[in-house]
């Protein structure tokens, strides 16, 4: 019987061998496959059982981990939820994560590569994984004037220092409280969520970086750019400045803002053409330079490029040159064509012109500190390339300086400070009011600030709306909590 | 035979099983440091009496290894530690769950676990103490076959029966539940053991050839197709396809090692699977379990309850999450997995230990196992060789059917890990199971004060019959002293090789000495 037990042990050798395969094979080759199931609890458990770091502004806290009795070990506050909710971005069970919580996920949740040392420590000493802070290029001031300034109208505020690109306010209406998404009950979570989603304000996209408007007016500083590139022009050569423009190709009339002229003359300077920002002037100039220029000239501006602030923002857009006729030129050319931006693209417009022609990436995270308060990630500032030449930002900004000092945009004036800025108010359709807005940086002569505001279909003023007198005065708060403090 | 029994001197000093000691200590230091590391990990202390319970732990096995120092001296001294150990980290695991408090962990009761491991570990070496040579439970062959049939009838009796899990498996007897057929499985054996060691000529030669096939008559088979029968109406009446299979594989794997008849082996496994997929055709539970088995993660499957993959796919996640090296103890999620204490221990172990952890468990049971099977080949009697390939075989199928059923080699069914998930019945069994192997170990271990091989000849009586080997399967054909009729059978060609035919078959055990490792070409005198 021996030589059958013996073979029996073989049988046992074998079965335990498909046993050790079996089980190597779950724990080792299909791991990965199992650990991303969405089914498998554990890594969310993972994720929200970890002590997060929190998301810093100014020295203060504007999102923190603390300790809850639930199963998750940690609760994600926000405590000052909805005026940061379009940097935060929220960190939900139910919807999952978005904005800074997402982007920076990696050193909130402490797994980053860069902090291999503190993971190894904490193996070694067996404590818990902690999570690093994110501190944030917010300037609160400006954050919190932005958020009164714009009150209870719809629109966006993006604030930037021009010299680094540092995002110093971004603010966006209707937002949303993101503890309303971050709550453990996932009842109360999934209803706030799916509330949100079907907001016809689409609260959740945030208006500062995922919406795309239609720049008006503020366009006409990428026309005039494009024209003092060209070399054909400077800021006192004299253009057509007619009452009405006919657009080229078709029978319809392009007036001026309530049908005005803009010069008795018919053609006034470049300069003046921009301070009062006379349509018909800027229509047939961007004819003239021709869709090429125009297009190349955005692209200059940063226009087609996902920048990410970390999370990213949506691209603007000029269109396609070769699609273009010359009536859609001359519509694009003042903001009223094809083109679309983001309020951080006007921004990013003003912020290059401010800096003498450089375009900086905005960004809004500054410092990431480990648990022991350590450096492990310092943003350097990193420019995009130059837009326009010193010469034409410096004639930009003389003509932007005349915009607030008796143009369009008065209403942005500061005593003591040269303020440069241009207005906008982009028309959507006949029967909704149009978009306000204002752009601009001051001090002109040392630019600390540059800002971009929308306020959707005028506001509070509603069709009287111009954005010299909506949102000049929001950029205007703006700029003052930026140079107070 | 091993060479041991062969070389070493008949006379030999008793060992005083100093290895047993150490590795003993190693043992209890991963039962009882498992133990203090989850209490440590979870609520930052060590667990409540943990110096009371370790030295419990502790003390018996201590006991144990005394008991087997004065009544076993030569049984193996790898198979308590192995057994210490995994009962000690299935302890631990069983602990670490019940202080989780998650919804569903409730019923993990680690001082209950440690009463039934207490309660196994007395009985088991009391068993010991009292029974002195394995070889007296040859004469309750038949007995043990009665016992095993009304074990595994008990849970079909009302009253008494309980259903549990939709597998009618348990007893309830004053309030406690048990699982009759652990013991059934050791009642099986020893009957098994009993009838085959008698009747294998037999049963191997006596019937007709059938397309090359060598048949038993039906009159020998008549108690086989008994205990056939029996496994099969577990199936179908009490649904329990694990403990089905394990009396099936235990009787065809006893069956292949009495008569080398390697076509059994395929005619059982087709039996018992034309019979599964009767069953599974035939009865949802069943064939759900195949289903599950097959596509544990279509979401159809996944969201089925009762009866769905949750818990198996709840296993892979946790066993993923393990990875490589584990979570550690106290640092996974084990108890999301339902029965994480019970049925999935072992994927709850893979969670917080790894695959290395799981590996090392996989080998000690492998360990225990082959230790077993080692006994199976040293020891000197027949009935000793089956009854010791019969346990350690039994243990690894049902290692086998519990981690094959989680790692999805076959579908999941009802059985415990021996040792380890929670389950006094189990326990008890098993400790049993133990010491049976320890008893023919000590026994094939044992130095002889009888005449080894070469002088096994001289010391014979010349007038001794030649055997009538009638063996044709090769080396193994012929072991003429592992038969030893009982008193009174006239079996037509059965082999009357006993040297002292007066004796009990315990006195046999000199022609044993005629090595069943040695080709018969090799037996010189011993061959006409």
């Amino acid at each position: 019987m021996n030589t059958t037990t013996r073979r029996l042990a073989g049988i046992v050798m074998v079965m335990f061998l498909a046993l050790l395969v079996s089980t190597t094979w779950i724990q080792f080759f299909s791991a990965d496959t199992l650990n991303n199931d969405p089914r498998n609890a554990r890594a969310l458990y993972a994720q929200f059982g970890t002590d997060r770091g929190p998301i810093v502004v100014g020295g203060d806290a504007i999102a923190s981990s603390v300790p809850s009795d639930d199963e998750w070990n940690y609760q994600r506050e926000y405590a000052k939820g909805r005026l940061y909710a379009p940097l935060t971005g929220y960190y939900s069970l139910v919807s999952g994560t978005s904005g800074i919580e997402q982007a920076e996920n990696d050193f909130l949740a402490g797994s980053a590569d860069a902090l291999w040392v503190e993971r190894v420590q904490n193996v070694l000493t067996g404590s818990d994984p902690q999570g690093s802070s994110v501190e944030l290029t917010i300037d609160p001031a400006a954050q919190r004037a932005a958020w009164d300034a714009l009150g209870d109208q719809r629109g966006a505020v993006v604030a930037i220092e021009p010299s680094t690109g540092k995002i110093l306010a971004m603010v966006a209406k209707p937002t949303f409280n993101p503890n309303d998404l971050a709550t453990h009950d996932t009842g109360k979570a999934n209803k706030a969520y799916l509330d949100l989603l079907n907001d016809e304000d689409k609260p959740l996209i945030s208006r500062a970086t995922g919406t795309h408007y239609p720049p008006g007016s503020t366009f006409k500083l990428v026309t005039a750019a494009a024209a003092l590139e060209s070399g054909d022009y400077d800021e006192s050569t004299v253009i057509d400045a007619p009452v009405t423009y006919t657009l080229p190709g078709t029978r319809t009339d392009l007036p001026n803002y309530g049908g005005t002229a803009c010069s008795p003359s018919g053609e006034q300077s470049l300069a003046d053409a921009l301070r009062i920002s006379c349509n018909t002037a800027f229509a047939k100039l961007g004819v003239d330079l021709g869709a090429d220029a125009l297009a190349e000239q955005s692209a200059d501006f940063g226009f087609g490029e996902t920048v990410d602030v970390p999370f990213p923002a949506v691209a603007s857009r000029y269109p396609d040159p070769d699609s273009l006729t010359p009536d859609r030129v001359a519509l694009s050319a003042i903001g009223q064509g094809d083109d679309v931006v983001t309020p951080l693209q006007v921004a990013m417009i003003t912020s290059a012109i401010a800096n003498g022609g450089e375009l900086m990436e905005p960004f809004s995270v500054e410092t990431v500190r480990d648990a022991e308060l350590e450096v492990v990630s310092e943003t350097r500032p990193s420019s995009m390339g130059r837009s326009v030449s010193e010469s034409t930002a410096s004639q930009l900004r003389d003509m932007m300086v005349s915009v607030v000092e008796d143009g369009s945009g008065t209403a942005a004036q500061i005593s003591g400070v040269t303020v440069a800025g241009k207005t906008g108010t982009a028309q959507t359709s006949r029967d909704v009011s149009p978009h306000a807005w204002f752009t601009g940086f001051a001090p002109a002569d040392d630019p600390q600030v540059a800002v971009a505001v929308v306020v959707e279909q005028g506001g509070s003023m509603g069709s009287e709306a111009t954005g010299g007198r909506v949102a000049a005065p929001i950029a205007k708060a703006v700029v003052e909590a930026v140079l107070n403090g | 035979m091993t060479s041991q029994n062969l070389t070493v001197e008949p006379r030999q000093r008793r060992p005083l099983r100093i290895a047993e000691v150490f590795l003993l200590v190693l043992a209890l230091g991963g039962g009882i440091g498992g133990f203090a590391m989850v209490g440590l990990s979870i609520r930052g202390e060590l667990p409540d009496q943990f110096w009371f319970r370790s030295m419990l732990l502790a003390v018996t096995a201590l006991v144990a290894h005394v008991v087997l120092r004065l009544r076993a001296p030569w049984a193996d001294q790898v198979i308590l530690p192995a057994v210490v150990l995994l009962n000690g980290i299935g302890l631990s695991m069983i602990w670490r769950l019940e202080i989780s408090d998650a919804t569903g962990m409730a019923p993990a009761d680690a001082a209950g676990n440690m009463q039934a491991t207490l309660l196994g570990a007395i009985v088991a070496f009391a068993l010991l103490w009292v029974l002195k040579d394995h070889r007296w439970l040859r004469r309750y062959t038949y007995t043990a076959m009665v016992v095993g049939l009304l074990l595994i009838a008990l849970p079909l009796i009302p009253g008494v029966g309980q259903e549990i899990n939709g597998a009618r498996i348990w007893i309830n007897v004053g309030g406690f539940s048990l699982q009759p057929a652990e013991f059934a499985k050791i009642a099986f054996a020893v009957f098994f053991a009993g009838y085959l060691v008698t009747n294998r000529d037999t049963l191997a030669l006596a019937g007709p050839k059938v397309f090359g096939l060598q048949l038993p008559r039906l009159r020998d088979l008549g108690p086989i197709l008994l205990v056939w029968a029996a496994s099969l109406a577990v199936l179908v009446l009490q649904r329990d396809l694990g403990t089905s299979l394990l009396f099936f594989g235990l009787f065809v794997a006893m069956l292949y090692q009495a008569t080398a008849r390697s076509s059994w082996i395929v005619l059982g496994l087709t039996l018992f699977g034309a019979g599964a997929l009767t069953a599974a055709r035939l009865f949802p539970h069943v064939g759900a379990r195949i289903d599950v088995w097959l596509h544990p993660f279509d979401a159809s499957q996944y969201e089925r309850d009762p009866g769905g993959s949750y818990q198996l796919v709840q296993g892979q996640f946790s066993m993923a999450n393990g990875g490589l090296f584990g979570t550690g103890w106290g640092e996974g999620r084990p108890f999301q997995i339902p029965y994480a204490f019970s049925d999935f221990i072992y994927a709850a172990l893979g969670e917080e230990l790894g695959l290395t952890g799981l590996t090392a468990i996989v080998l000690l049971y492998l360990l225990v196992v082959q230790r077993g099977l080692k006994s199976a080949l040293s020891v000197r009697d027949g009935f000793g060789k089956l009854l010791a390939g019969g346990l350690a075989f039994a243990m690894a199928l049902q290692v086998f059917v519990v981690i094959g059923g989680i790692t999805r080699i076959i579908p999941l069914t009802g059985l415990t890990l021996p040792f380890m998930a929670q389950g006094g019945s189990s326990l008890l069994a098993n400790w049993i199971v133990i010491a049976l192997l320890l008893r023919i170990s000590d026994s094939a271990r044992r130095p002889s004060d009888l005449p080894v091989r070469g002088q096994v000849s001289a010391g014979a009586p010349a007038a001794e019959p030649e055997p009538i080997l009638v063996g044709s399967s090769g080396s193994d054909g012929g072991t003429p002293a592992d038969v030893t009729p009982p008193a009174g059978s006239n079996l037509p060609r059965r082999r009357v090789t006993d040297r002292d035919p007066h004796g009990t078959p315990g006195d046999s055990a000199p022609t044993e000495h005629i090595g069943t490792d040695v080709p018969p070409e090799h037996r010189g005198g011993e061959r006409s």
